[in-house]
């Protein structure tokens, strides 16, 4: 009885986590994508100076963070897709940086 | 009780697997947690080598990031039409979701139709695979996107045929969702090469 009833409350919970935002949502997310790459093309122009990196990191990666929370529904899918995805993720960062590292990658000028 | 968990199960169309999630969407994620690795891989060789072009063109010498951040706002915006594809087939609204595929399928057409045009113009410029350690490492990494996108508009013409004929086996809308995460992916693949690759000069 109890695995039927958690089984249904899963189920139910299951319905709820498939749901994302709403379609106006979407198209409000988008601009903001759209907005965030305008702001990293303007780097291209204007002299961003000592925060050109940073500024370049961050947008990068509030635009990745954004479609893979919003259009990929991470943010509202079950944790462990999260944890698969993030895994290979941080695994592929993790190793080439530290390939990276062994060529002094790092070390380099300009 | 059973049995009744499982009709219960049936009607709101969750999967009777062991975590209670769908394995192909499970896969799915594996595949593009995988698919991190692969370009990782790209990246840091071409981030490794960018500076290494004894002879031919230079990086900020050809790249031309008007027509990329173009080429760029068109793939992010079929991942906007891509996901109101995927909410319409949540919907069971079929023209729409046929709708949305195509004109997914069209902004990924004019994508790599940019990309093509940008292989061709650098290679007019002298830059072709073998004239440096930045031109095959370039070519690589942007190719290996190109295809991984041309292969994605060609999953969603299939998709757009099948869900004309009613073809799909299983859930519809759990079908365009997996062709989706894949799209984005692509996407997001194209977000990290525009900033390292294009907006970083060597």
């Amino acid at each position: 009885m109890s695995t039927a009833t958690d089984h249904a409350a899963h189920t139910d919970h299951s319905h709820d986590e498939s749901h994302g935002a709403t379609d106006k949502q979407y198209v409000v997310i988008a601009l903001i994508l759209a907005a965030l790459t305008a702001i990293e093309v303007s780097t291209y122009y204007v002299d961003f100076g000592p925060l050109f990196m940073p500024t370049l990191f961050v947008l990068m990666t509030v635009k990745f963070v954004i479609v893979v929370s919003y259009f990929m529904h991470l943010k509202f899918d079950n944790k462990l897709f999260s944890y698969l995805f993030y895994t290979g993720l941080i695994l592929a960062i993790a190793v080439y940086c530290g390939a990276l590292a062994t060529f002094k990658f790092f070390l380099q000028k300009g | 009780m059973a049995d009744t968990a499982l009709a219960h199960g049936a009607d709101h169309g969750a999967p009777h697997t062991t975590t209670g999630l769908s394995n192909n969407k499970l896969g799915m994620w594996i595949f593009l947690g995988s698919e991190c690795l692969l370009f990782g891989g790209l990246i840091s060789t071409y981030m490794l080598y960018k500076g290494r072009a004894s002879t031919g063109p230079q990086p900020d010498q050809i790249y031309d990031i008007p027509f990329t951040s173009v080429s760029s706002f068109v793939l992010l915006m079929s991942s906007l039409t891509m996901v109101l594809a995927v909410s319409a087939a949540h919907r069971k609204d079929d023209r729409n979701t046929n709708l949305w595929l195509t004109v997914t399928a069209l902004l990924g057409a004019t994508f790599v139709g940019g990309q093509v045009y940008e292989f061709t113009a650098f290679y007019r410029e002298g830059l072709g695979f073998t004239t440096s350690l930045f031109g095959s490492s370039f070519y690589t990494l942007t190719g290996f996107h190109g295809v991984h996108v041309t292969v994605g508009i060609i999953m969603l013409m299939a998709l757009v045929g099948m869900v004309r004929k009613n073809r799909i086996p299983g859930s519809k809308a759990e079908t365009v969702e997996l062709i989706g995460l894949y799209w984005h992916f692509v996407d997001i693949v194209w977000i990290v090469i525009f900033t390292l690759v294009y907006l970083i000069p060597s």
